[in-house]
């Protein structure tokens, strides 16, 4: 990385304290060094063609993503160098600021594939949803930590998700449905700061009867929802008292939120959607139809499952990796960058990159944990949530167990922005990190 | 709980993720993916399949090359269209329609714009081709027959199907196998082996390179050039005398086992399905199922042999000790099972062994044939013997000859009377038609053919097969260079042989004779049924005669079976002569029997049946 700016650069911090590079928490930065640099690699693999020539040059995919990292090591001085508690003072105004850039897209948008997500800078394209996560995590942070806020209160719950649901609905008509997504992610944040617990018991309540509906028919849910109260009758200790009034009304909703789910998926999800449920849940019976959907609807997560398990345990090598280098996964240097380590390094690749990711999870809770400060837990909070749903929707699409949903993996796919405000968002809490000791700022 | 949950979740994750990796990396991975992978291409080197020569060094089949006009519709710009179709001997309407389809197939990947150019259309294209931008000319090799005959023995090869490419991984689409035939049963021998390129592709199907630098292509290697015992010029002389008839004709060399010819009427010219024209012409052979053309009678056709069978018997019952050549059998005309006569054409009174056979005595084999049987204290034992002798003529089995298909014709055994009439419910009277080789025995051409060539070596025989060289070498396999023994002695087979000499001498062939060349034979008129709406009608006798020559040193023997051909000597004794003279001399003294084979058919016979009218059967011919 002889980047002549980040030599510069480099210099700056000095000044500004050693004592922020000494408790800075280097596991964390050494985990996220790893992953950009692995990232990287498999973009060059992924976008490699033999006769190009300089890591550097800016007019190929991987030089260009090698200047954003550069550019991303900017960044993380300046967060360093930055007093600590500027983030906590202006979160409002971030959140403010991210918010109208959000609403500014439906005037000076700019479309690619379909959706207008970005900003023309020039020499490269900046996507505001990637701020708004930032800056809605400092936001909810912000918000939750506050002396007057109480999250046992209705109208604190409803003001800490509505600060979730803006950017969301904002995103949803770009349309962008994958980053909207990421948002609800939040909610762990105020989970963890005791939102009660039946907010999650509804929601989990809701994901299982909708894919149950969708699997088995209403006429299955309602039998089997039959069978358990009629259990629950016979099973149950002599003095205990059914609240029967309650229960017919729980009933009822589950039978009406199973008969909307299909009215919606029949009559409001596009055929494509349906599709990929249908792919996803193995709804299709017909093995020669299976076969059709998945090499038509589901060709990206086929040809990256194919690419995956052709890997092997070793993985074929780098840069032989020949459906990599074939092109035949699409998208494989964004959201499918993955199938490239899968293909190229094998079990022993992905795997590795599992557990780093893991361990950097694992790591920033207990870094979470130990903050004093209320502001600085709740922010790591969210950095984990919108790190962690990421991750998880993005292998698990690739790896063929969740339904396509086009969002980016942290630190590994090609693009400026999200490599930025991903490592903005991390290096954030680290930089809040440091300054656990002090009791406020 | 709160705080532990998120790190609950993460595991959880982790663990559902190494899981499904570990199921899709570990479990799922198979070394054999290099072949199905869209990126690999494998290119292949297709070796020129082996010729085939005849007994003689005669080219029988070789390859042709063959131009197809491949187009690549993306790549096409705009040209003479009425030059080029002009020299394409298309018209335009069928140029554009063409090249419309290439394009729905791929505009990316080549198609096939005219097949199989001719020399002379493609020596006009060739200097012009470079005017035309996206087009080129694509060099095949096609089979090509330098004989109008042997399509049942040569066979035909045709692209391999999905039945084909799920039993064998070598072949991939669009290849071509071995059908019928020497083409199928040596396979592997003229096909050689393809040779094989591994490319690394794009998914535009683009060549990006060498996959692994070649370290995993093989050259092709090439077909052997294979020579077959047919002798080409026979078998093309008995194709010209089965004109307008049905029937089966195998001549083997007795001292070999070496077939000679094998013939089977109706055939067809196997360039007829070579070429353009191949699937029309396939389906017209292949709907014409009166005739058959397709069906190998030489091999497949199980039909009663007919008194040539009496040879046998009368070996059995030489070998078994029941009679001598001296031993005398009174014929009345014919002879009487219970109170029933059956008939005898021989011409009555008493009969031995010589003149049994040589006037082909009903009579005297059926008291022969009693003989055997009577010998033993049950049937079942004498059924045994019966069945253990005819069984070591290469009878009612298959025969093991190098040719993919066949039939095992039918030597009853006890089993199968019993399963007829029950357990001890029978005896020699009932299954008396066997000893003159009607009633339940069934036999193909080629059985016949290799039991005379039994006969012709006095007690043994070679299993008759149709390779006699690979790339000039003989073959040695001891499957067919091992003699096979019969269980008759060798002593037994003169006084049969001289019976069967004075058949031509002064018996039922008599006017049959080869001048300078003493003949063996034996003729058969054997009685047929077939249904028509329903009813038993019997049709015009089957004519069949067997024969080998010379009687001392044996060169060839042969079977022929004409259907409805009625006398065995008329037909069948015909052909059977007038091969034995062609093989032997080169040249044809009888000119008489050559010009009536060549000119009279059978077609007016063979359409009796589907007149809907009445009609006579075995009416005299000449």
């Amino acid at each position: 990385m002889r980047n002549p700016t980040v030599g510069k650069s480099l210099k700056l911090t000095s000044v500004s304290g050693r004592s922020i590079l000494k408790r800075i928490d280097w596991l964390s930065v050494f985990i996220y060094f790893a992953l950009v640099f692995i990232g990287w690699i498999n973009i060059y693999s992924s976008t490699f063609i033999d006769e190009q020539s300089s890591i550097f040059d800016i007019g190929t995919r991987y030089g260009k993503q090698l200047f954003f990292i550069g550019v991303s090591l900017v960044s993380i001085v300046i967060i360093l160098a930055l007093e600590v508690n500027f983030y906590e003072r202006f979160s409002s105004i971030f959140y403010l600021l991210s918010m109208v850039s959000l609403l500014g897209l439906f005037v000076f948008g700019k479309t690619i594939a379909g959706a207008t997500s970005w900003y023309d800078l020039g020499f490269f394209n900046l996507q505001p949803s990637e701020l708004a996560k930032v800056a809605t995590a400092l936001a909810l942070a912000k918000y939750l930590s506050d002396i007057q806020t109480d999250i046992k209160r209705r109208k604190d719950q409803f003001y800490a998700l509505l600060i979730i649901l803006v950017p969301a609905i904002l995103i949803i008509p770009q349309p962008d449905p994958g980053s909207a997504l990421v948002f609800f992610a939040m909610i762990f944040v105020i989970f963890r700061e005791g939102l009660p617990l039946y907010y999650l018991v509804i929601l989990l309540s809701l994901i299982l009867i909708f894919v149950i509906t969708l699997m088995f028919g209403t006429v299955w849910l309602i039998i089997g929802l039959a069978l358990m109260i009629i259990l629950l009758f016979t099973l149950k200790r002599k003095s205990l008292k059914i609240p029967v009034i309650p229960l017919s009304l729980i009933s009822a909703a589950i039978i009406l939120f199973s008969l909307s789910v299909n009215f919606v998926f029949n009559n409001v999800f596009e055929q494509r959607h349906r599709d990929r449920f249908g792919l996803w849940l193995r709804l299709e019976k017909d093995p020669k139809k299976l076969e059709q959907i998945r090499k038509s609807i589901g060709y990206n997560t086929y040809q990256s499952e194919k690419a995956i398990e052709s890997g092997g345990f070793f993985g074929k090598g780098f840069l032989e990796g020949t459906r990599t280098k074939g092109d035949f996964v699409p998208e494989q240097d964004t959201d499918y960058i993955f199938s490239t380590v899968g293909e190229e390094w094998g079990f022993i690749g992905t795997a590795t990159v599992i557990i780093l990711f893991t361990v950097l999870f694992l790591r920033l809770i207990s870094l979470a944990e130990r903050q004093k400060n209320a502001f600085a837990r709740m922010y790591g909070y969210g950095v984990i949530s919108i790190l962690l749903i990421h991750y998880f929707i993005n292998i698990g699409m690739v790896i063929g167990i969740l339904p396509t949903i086009g969002i980016p993996l942290p630190f590994f796919s090609y693009g400026g922005s999200g490599l930025l405000f991903f490592t903005i968002l991390l290096f954030i809490f680290l930089r809040l990190d440091t300054n656990r000791l002090k009791e406020s700022f | 709980m709160r705080k532990i949950l998120l790190s609950l979740i993460i595991v959880v994750i982790a663990i559902t993720f190494l899981g499904r990796l570990s199921y899709l990396q570990i479990f799922s991975f198979s070394a054999e993916q290099v072949l199905e992978d869209p990126a690999i291409k494998a290119i292949y080197d297709y070796p020129e399949r082996g010729y085939i020569y005849d007994r003689n060094g005669h080219l029988l089949v070789g390859n042709d090359p063959a131009y197809d006009v491949m187009v690549i519709p993306r790549e096409v710009k705009p040209l003479d269209t009425l030059e080029f179709c002009g020299l394409l001997g298309i018209d335009k309407e069928k140029f554009i329609e063409k090249l419309k389809k290439a394009r729905v197939y791929s505009p990316r990947l080549p198609s096939v714009l005219v097949p199989q150019l001719s020399k002379q259309d493609y020596a006009k294209l060739q200097e012009k081709m470079r005017k035309y931008k996206g087009f080129y000319i694509q060099k095949r090799s096609l089979r090509y027959y330098d004989t109008p005959s042997a399509a049942n023995v040569l066979g035909y090869i045709s692209e391999v199907n999905e039945g084909d490419l799920a039993v064998n991984k070598y072949y991939v689409q669009g290849e071509l196998k071995g059908r019928t035939g020497v083409e199928r049963y040596y396979e592997d021998l003229l096909r050689g082996r393809k040779g094989v390129q591994y490319i690394q592709k794009d998914r535009f199907n683009r060549d990006i390179g060498p996959y692994k630098n070649g370290a995993l292509d093989t050259l092709p290697e090439q077909g052997k050039q294979i020579s077959i015992t047919i002798d080409k010029t026979l078998q093309e002389y008995g194709e010209l005398l089965m004109n307008g008839k049905r029937g089966g004709i195998v001549a083997i060399e007795p001292a070999t086992g070496e077939i000679l010819s094998m013939i089977s009427g109706p055939t067809y010219d196997p360039a007829l399905l070579v070429g353009r024209e191949r699937s029309k012409n396939y389906t017209k052979l292949y709907n014409d199922t009166i005739a058959n053309p397709t069906w190998d009678r030489s091999i497949h056709a199980q039909q009663p042999p007919g008194s040539p069978f009496k040879t046998l018997n009368a070996l059995i019952a030489l070998q078994e000790g029941v009679l001598d050549e001296n031993t005398t059998i009174q014929c009345y005309h014919g002879f009487y099972v219970g109170k029933k006569k059956r008939g005898c054409h021989c011409g009555g009174g008493l009969r031995n062994l010589n003149k049994g056979i040589s006037q082909s005595c009903n009579a005297y084999f059926a008291g022969a044939f009693r003989k055997i049987y009577e010998k033993f204290e049950t049937t079942d034992e004498g059924m045994d013997v019966w069945e253990k002798h005819m069984r070591s003529f290469g009878l009612g089995d298959y025969l093991g000859y190098d040719l993919p298909f066949g039939q095992k014709g039918r030597i009853p055994s006890k089993e199968y009377y019993d399963k007829w009439y029950g357990d001890n419910r029978w005896s020699s009277s009932y299954i008396i038609s066997n000893s003159i080789g009607q009633g339940e025995i069934l036999a193909t051409p080629v059985q016949l053919a290799n039991m005379t060539a039994a006969i012709a070596n006095r007690g043994h025989y070679f299993t008759p097969h149709i390779l006699k060289k690979i790339e000039g070498k003989d073959i040695t396999e001891p499957k067919f260079t091992e003699a096979k023994h019969t269980t008759i002695d060798p002593k037994h087979f003169e006084p049969v042989v001289q019976g069967m000499a004075d058949v031509y001498v002064s018996g039922t062939a008599r006017w049959l004779q080869i001048p300078g060349i003493e003949v063996a034979g034996k003729t058969g008129t054997a009685e047929n049924f077939t249904k028509i709406d329903g009813v038993r009608t019997q049709l015009t006798d089957h004519s069949v005669f067997v024969a080998f020559a010379p009687v001392d040193d044996p060169k060839i023997a042969i079977a022929v079976y004409i259907e409805n051909g009625y006398f065995g000597s008329r037909y069948a004794g015909h052909i059977a002569t007038l091969m034995i003279e062609k093989y032997l001399k080169g040249e044809i003294t009888l000119k008489t029997l050559e010009k009536r084979m060549l000119e009279k058919t059978l077609e007016a016979e063979y359409a009796k049946p589907y007149s809907g009218e009445e009609f006579k059967i075995n009416e005299r011919v000449w």
